[in-house]
């Protein structure tokens, strides 16, 4: 009954009506959300004994990071439900989220590159983590480039759902690298459900928020791209038609 | 009100200035293509129901 009504969502014309009531608050909450956990971790929290002041990138490059893996899991996902169901609002949603995904991995690449300088003496290292983010933006970019360049929708989305599947073993290697490659020069995760192996205190709760932040700028911006997405496949096929007829 | 960043004051401003500026760009060029599309797909609707 639950799952019968949440296909309900895969018709475009119900996801555009829901999203019309949805995405208005949500796009406030993801504003309100980064605008405190960036405040907060940039002006009122203290330098690191270690770090100094470079500690407050983490609240940029940790929800990058973590965002950049999970939207190539959320695509993923929709990927799936493509190939079994069937459901074009799946697949275009997939579509929409790359872009988003393929920002906050450069975003993760640079913040990460510009704190490794001053912290590791260099901006790059070959290290698995650093190297699968890297690999991890190449298939976002191959991932966008084979949905431009394939005209027919479906096939199209039947393409980039086996690429999607391929790039998730990247998407995973590059959350656990750091678990099972411990040669790295990558630190271990920031946040753990260990509560020992967090940060502390002082930077864990704003980073929290700006980790809240940043997944409902994701969520905002695919559910805008999705809408968009729609709209360009109708009108596709109402030129198609014309064009036939 | 600016915190004292110390020596690493150009590194962390320019972590934050990239990604703000990534961040922004991304929001607006969604804003403007979906402005865009719905656009041309009103004209298209308004094509084919004339003709059809």
């Amino acid at each position: 009954m639950t799952l019968n009504r949440l296909w309900a969502y895969a018709n475009p014309k119900t996801f555009i009506e829901t999203t019309d009531r949805v995405l208005p608050a949500v796009s406030v909450l993801a504003v309100l959300c980064l605008v405190t956990g960036l405040v907060w971790g940039f002006f009122f929290t203290p330098d690191d004994y270690r770090q100094g002041s470079t500690v407050k990138i983490i609240y940029i490059h940790v929800p990058s990071a973590l965002m950049a893996i999970n939207a190539w899991l959320m695509m993923l996902v929709t990927s799936l439900i493509w190939i079994v169901r069937r459901h074009h609002v799946s697949a275009l949603a997939a579509r929409a989220a790359a872009p988003v995904g393929m920002v906050m991995t450069v975003i993760a690449l640079l913040t990460g590159a510009i704190w490794g300088q001053p912290m590791w003496g260099t901006w790059w290292a070959w290290d698995p983590r650093l190297t699968s983010f890297l690999i991890l933006f190449l298939f976002y970019l191959g991932y966008i480039a084979l949905w431009e360049a394939i005209e027919n929708d479906d096939t199209a989305a039947d393409l980039t759902s086996i690429l999607c599947l391929v790039g998730s073993v990247f998407a995973l290697l590059s959350r656990y690298a750091v678990n099972f490659w411990n040669q790295g020069l990558h630190q271990g995760a920031s946040l753990s459900l260990d509560k020992e192996e967090n940060v502390a205190d002082v930077f864990y709760y704003p980073l929290l928020v700006a980790i809240a932040g940043f997944v409902l700028l994701f969520v905002a911006l695919v559910l805008l791209r999705t809408r968009t997405e729609i709209r360009a496949r109708r009108m596709r096929a109402l030129l198609a038609r014309e064009r036939m007829g | 009100m600016m915190p004292d960043l110390g020596k690493y004051a150009e590194t962390v401003l320019s972590a934050y200035a990239v990604s703000l500026v990534l961040i922004v760009v991304l929001v607006l060029l969604s804003l403007r293509r979906g402005r865009k599309v719905k656009a041309e797909l009103e004209a298209v609707e308004k094509k084919v129901g004339k003709n059809g």
